[in-house]
């Protein structure tokens, strides 16, 4: 390596290289080989400007003027397929210079001999994600596997930033700078609100991480999609624009359709097929796919063979589809980041502008994408400062940490410090993290004898028991999968995808549902496997399995009530001018100052509507409260379920009088008695005490059967709530659901705003807007007398249709 | 408390919304699969350090059934311990907890699965028990006349909600778990389908005994 004062020259077989293809090196790519001395730095550059090349030229320079055995660079990507999809980009230059690097991939997917293979002699270059890297630092033999690594690359920082892998990655770096020290951090990102935060991120203890910005190229060209037909009041999915979309597909080279959910791509993906008169090859890609179909379809596209890929957050990230020149996005993008992030996938010719077309799927998302286009020309990014680092994901770390063998309790603490989101974690937060992993930390002493780590005599923790490590490492990552069960065609041995168990144990045999864009017949659960045959019904029962859900941003929420609030609404079509208007006529339009709340019966039930449009967790925090507060006044509250925009509630008795439910006085008191037993906080435990280490995955080969063995997590909330109320993981997931799922501050931010101004609407039926609130996912029973009495009514009815009403 | 009182083989009983048995003509209450020990159990073989309170919480709503009924005799159905070693994880407080419900008691602990050889805690250790004209073991075997049988934990799904239930035909009934850490096996397992004729009821468990078919 000719280094310079901390700069890399470019070999001159690289220049050679770059010019017998006609490119240039870019301005970026230049600055990063020059300052390929810093010990942390971060690049922003567009999708499509050579962002990752930039990252590997230092590496690949250095490698070819010196080559060197062992392993160099670590690459890390928030997907599995960017891993592989980076080395078959890398290995052209590479072998078309002759260059002596050898670079490998390693992910969940990867086989057990190569695996190991590696581990003994790593390659100069190794991509990987940041659960692997995890289960990499865990083995005994890490440090000499990474004893001689010179850089860490993570590619789209900005991503994996926004959970609890970023932080378990920012942990992982602590830990191979422990084991190398001097390691270079080199961070890539897409477009951000706030460069110098992100980098703040991944520097290591504080020291400087400087920010090199590339030229943003031209502003993306993005337009509404004209259709005949207006969207639909409500639903989800844009059927009603299959024509427009398929004609756009045939005048563009090769169009991404994005879905926010997986179930939408599904419904969508069927359609479109059914009305795609001229074969056109059309793929779908979603996280519930078989590997297998996700495989062929990303070949496909690589190859070019590929019109139109239907798709959702799986595609997201930078993979190199070559040749996208459209990419359309069907439902409201609610984040305007993630839309200008999405549409950088399209037209990756530096400096050719991206193009994109939304596709409200019904007519307040309408509203929605008409928001965010103007924010978007605005160059207005959206975007949560974060918190502190998550101590469950400190738990897991001090648990990998335990299986790589004995560790001292002080250097780990020091270790963990110099980690930027952790640079504040206190000693003593520290130190029950620990008692938590060693003995579970109860106020009752228990499992003296049982202990999973034990102290030695000479001050360092070991493991109990050394078999306690395969079982800690089967529960690596802080990926909250819902149980999963695998699809599979009856007789034939192929995994069709996945579907949520909660999903498949609704199903009964003849049900049929959308799965890989076929429709497919329930026939039965055989060892926690959904047995299936092919169906050539025509309409399916829905596939209810989730896709990643997004939450509008705050600055979206404003630009919407700020919307409403107009006489006329010019910008929008016609429909959906109308649509609004109409509301206005039956009801009102929520505003900034005023509260909105509309009664009307449904389904004989009594549904009351709340506009806060406060965010999706926030009007699930109110639903809650509110819920609570009719349970005790004799409503007889059901369920409910919370959008961005505002909370449905459903009874059996009709609210007459909001005012007094919506009354702040002791709304926060009510809250910490009534959070503590509802389903939000169970669920945020479970999440908690999963990572942490309490609880195992439901991994397919601890399951065999689904019987006996496995119990609710709710029941370990329910113990502590009541034994143990302030014990590490009451604490931590109070301060996760306060900060993320119950987000009380956007509550009472609205409550301020609206000051009790209430105006109330009875309604005769659901209103325009409160439309598509009925057919929202996602909906949160409530377990109160009102459940009991439909509970022991229901049965009653049974036993006496069974003619067992005596027994 | 609403319980659901039924006959099986002509003998009155009462499932409890707690999951137990009365038999209100021997002054007996029936529980079956308690399970103590469990967290003590997955601790020892490497696993999660779970709350370690299940044994105090199982115990606690096991006093209240016994003073609710006034039963005079107390029939734990088998798997009673999650296994032979977790009757040594039982605590001095829970140990004096059981010895003060046995006191004055008969206390019959049946042999299960998870729990075959003689417990030291008291009682009487059986692998089977003739009462009130019905026969009670821990796994249901098939073609029984009048049996009470636990070991399957069944639930049963209604109004979304899925409970621990007692399941029951005209021959024999099979009891939820009542132990704390627990789970279940669904009432469409095919396992019940074999083990009950039709018509069978489900007697779901919660604030109050709900009946309902299978």
């Amino acid at each position: 390596m000719r280094q310079l004062g901390g700069m890399t020259t470019l070999p001159s077989a690289f220049s050679d290289w770059f010019a017998a293809r006609g490119w240039q090196v870019h301005p970026h790519q230049r600055e990063m080989l020059d300052r390929a001395g810093e010990p942390a730095l971060m690049l922003i550059a567009p999708t499509g400007g050579g962002k990752t090349l930039a990252g590997f030229l230092p590496t690949l320079a250095e490698l070819a003027t010196e080559p060197r055995e062992g392993l160099h660079t670590l690459y890390i990507s928030p997907l599995k397929a960017l891993a592989s999809d980076i080395r078959r980009n890398l290995l052209v230059p590479i072998s078309e210079m002759g260059l002596p690097i050898r670079v490998e991939d390693r992910t969940g997917d990867t086989s057990a001999t190569r695996k190991k293979r590696q581990r003994v002699d790593p390659p100069h270059i190794l991509l990987t994600t940041p659960e692997s890297l995890a289960l990499l630092t865990s083995y005994e033999d890490a440090p000499r596997m990474f004893a001689g690594l010179s850089r860490v690359i993570i590619d789209e920082i900005h991503a994996l930033a926004e959970s609890k892998r970023g932080d378990q990655l920012m942990l992982g770096l602590s830990r191979l700078e422990a084991m190398a020290p001097g390691l270079r951090r080199v961070g890539l990102s897409a477009t951000v609100e706030d460069p110098p935060a992100l980098a703040a991120l991944m520097a290591r203890g504080g020291a400087p991480c400087p920010v090199l910005q590339a030229d943003p190229g031209p502003d993306p060209d993005i337009a509404m999609l004209r259709t005949e037909a207006p969207p639909p009041w409500s639903g989800g999915g844009g059927r009603y624009a299959i024509e427009e979309i398929l004609a756009e597909v045939k005048r563009h080279r090769t169009t991404l359709i994005f879905h926010n959910t997986r179930a939408q791509a599904e419904i969508f993906f069927h359609h479109l097929w059914l009305a795609n008169t001229d074969d056109l090859p059309i793929g779908i890609h979603h996280g519930s796919l078989s590997r297998e179909q996700r495989d062929a379809v990303e070949k496909a596209m690589t190859e070019g063979q590929l019109r139109a890929v239907v798709c959702t957050g799986s595609l997201d990230l930078g993979i190199d589809w070559g040749d996208v020149d459209l990419v359309i996005q069907v439902g409201a993008p609610k984040n305007v980041k993630r839309l200008i992030q999405r549409i950088g996938r399209a037209n990756h010719r530096y400096n050719a502008p991206s193009k994109a077309l939304l596709v409200p799927a019904n007519r307040f998302e309408l509203v929605e994408c008409v928001a965010a286009l103007e924010a978007a020309k605005a160059h207005d990014l959206d975007g949560d400062p974060r918190g502190a680092g998550p101590l469950d994901v400190l738990c897991q770390h001090i648990l990998i940490r335990a299986c790589a063998g004995p560790f001292d309790e002080g250097e780990l603490f020091q270790e963990v410090r110099s980690v930027g989101a952790y640079a504040g974690l206190s000693r003593a937060a520290f130190d029950d993290c620990l008692e938590f992993c060693a003995t579970g930390g109860y106020a009752l002493r228990a499992y003296d004898r049982w202990q999973r780590l034990i102290k030695r005599p000479d001050g360092l923790w070991q493991l109990r028991d050394p078999r306690a490590a395969q079982r800690i490492r089967m529960n690596i990552g802080t990926i909250q999968d819902t149980d999963t069960l695998k699809v599979r065609l009856r007789g034939a041995g192929k995994p069709l995808g996945e579907v949520e168990e909660s999903f498949a144990a609704t199903l009964s045999t003849g049900d049929t549902f959308l799965i890989g864009g076929q429709i497919v017949r329930y026939e039965g659960l055989k060892e926690m496997t959904v047995e299936v045959s092919r169906s050539a019904a025509k309409k399916p029962r829905v596939a209810v399995f989730q896709g990643t859900k997004f939450s509008t941003s705050t600055q979206l929420s404003s630009r919407i009530l700020r919307m409403f609030g107009q006489e006329t609404w010019p910008a929008l079509p016609d429909h959906t001018a109308a649509w609004l208007a109409l509301q206005r006529e039956v009801s009102h339009l929520p505003s900034h100052d005023r509260v909105l709340v509309e009664s009307f019966p449904h389904d004989g039930l009594a549904h009351t509507c709340f506009y806060g449009f406060a965010g999706r967790n926030a009007q699930q925090t109110l639903g809650l409260l509110l819920t609570r507060r009719m349970e005790t006044a004799g409503l007889n509250p059901l369920g409910f379920v919370a959008t961005d925009y505002a909370t449905l509630i459903w009874g059996l008795n009709e609210v007459q009088e909001p005012a007094p439910l919506l009354h702040d006085k002791g709304l926060r008191e009510g809250l910490d008695d009534w959070l503590k037993g509802n389903a939000v906080m169970k669920r945020t435990f479970r999440g908690a005490a999963t990572i942490a280490g309490l609880i195992e995955r439901n991994l397919p080969q601890t399951r065999k059967s689904g019987r006996q063995a496995t119990f609710s997590s709710d029941i370990l909330h329910d113990m502590l709530r009541k034994y143990d109320p302030d014990h590490l993981l009451m604490r931590i997931t109070e301060a996760e659901a306060m900060r993320g799922l119950v987000d009380f501050g956007r509550i009472e931010e609205f409550l301020a705003r609206t000051e009790r101004r209430i105006d109330h609407v009875r309604l005769e039926r659901v209103s325009p807007l409160a439309a598509p609130m009925l057919l929202e996912v996602g909906k949160v029973p409530i377990v109160g007398e009102g459940r009991e009495r439909l509970v022991a009514q229901e049965a009653a009815t049974l036993m006496a249709e069974a003619g067992l009403g005596d027994l | 408390m609403t319980v659901h009182a039924f006959t099986l083989c002509d003998t009155a009983l009462r499932a409890l919304p707690s999951g137990a048995l009365h038999i209100p003509g021997e002054a007996a209450l029936c529980v079956s699969d308690l399970h103590l020990g469990k967290s003590d159990r997955i601790a020892r073989r490497g696993g999660g350090l779970l709350p370690p309170y299940e044994a105090r919480e199982t115990l606690a709503r096991l006093e209240a059934d016994i003073l609710a009924t006034d039963a005079r005799q107390v029939i734990c159905l088998g798997d009673s311990f999650d296994d032979l070693a977790s009757q040594d994880s039982l605590g001095e407080a829970e140990r004096l907890w059981l010895a003060r419900l046995q006191a004055g008691r008969r206390w019959i602990w049946i042999e299960g699965n998870h729990d075959p050889g003689p417990v030291e805690l008291g009682g009487s250790h059986l692998a089977e028990l003739h009462l009130a004209g019905l026969i009670f073991r821990h796994i249901a075997v098939a073609g029984a006349i009048g049996e009470v049988s636990g070991h399957y934990h069944p639930k049963h799904r209604l109004g979304g909600t899925a409970r621990a239930a007692f399941l029951y035909d005209r021959s024999r009934l099979i009891l939820p778990a009542y132990g704390t850490y627990t789970g279940g096996l669904s009432s469409t397992d095919p396992i019940f389908a074999e083990l009950l004729k039709r018509p069978a009821i489900a007697v779901l468990t919660g604030t109050r005994a709900i009946p309902t078919p299978v």
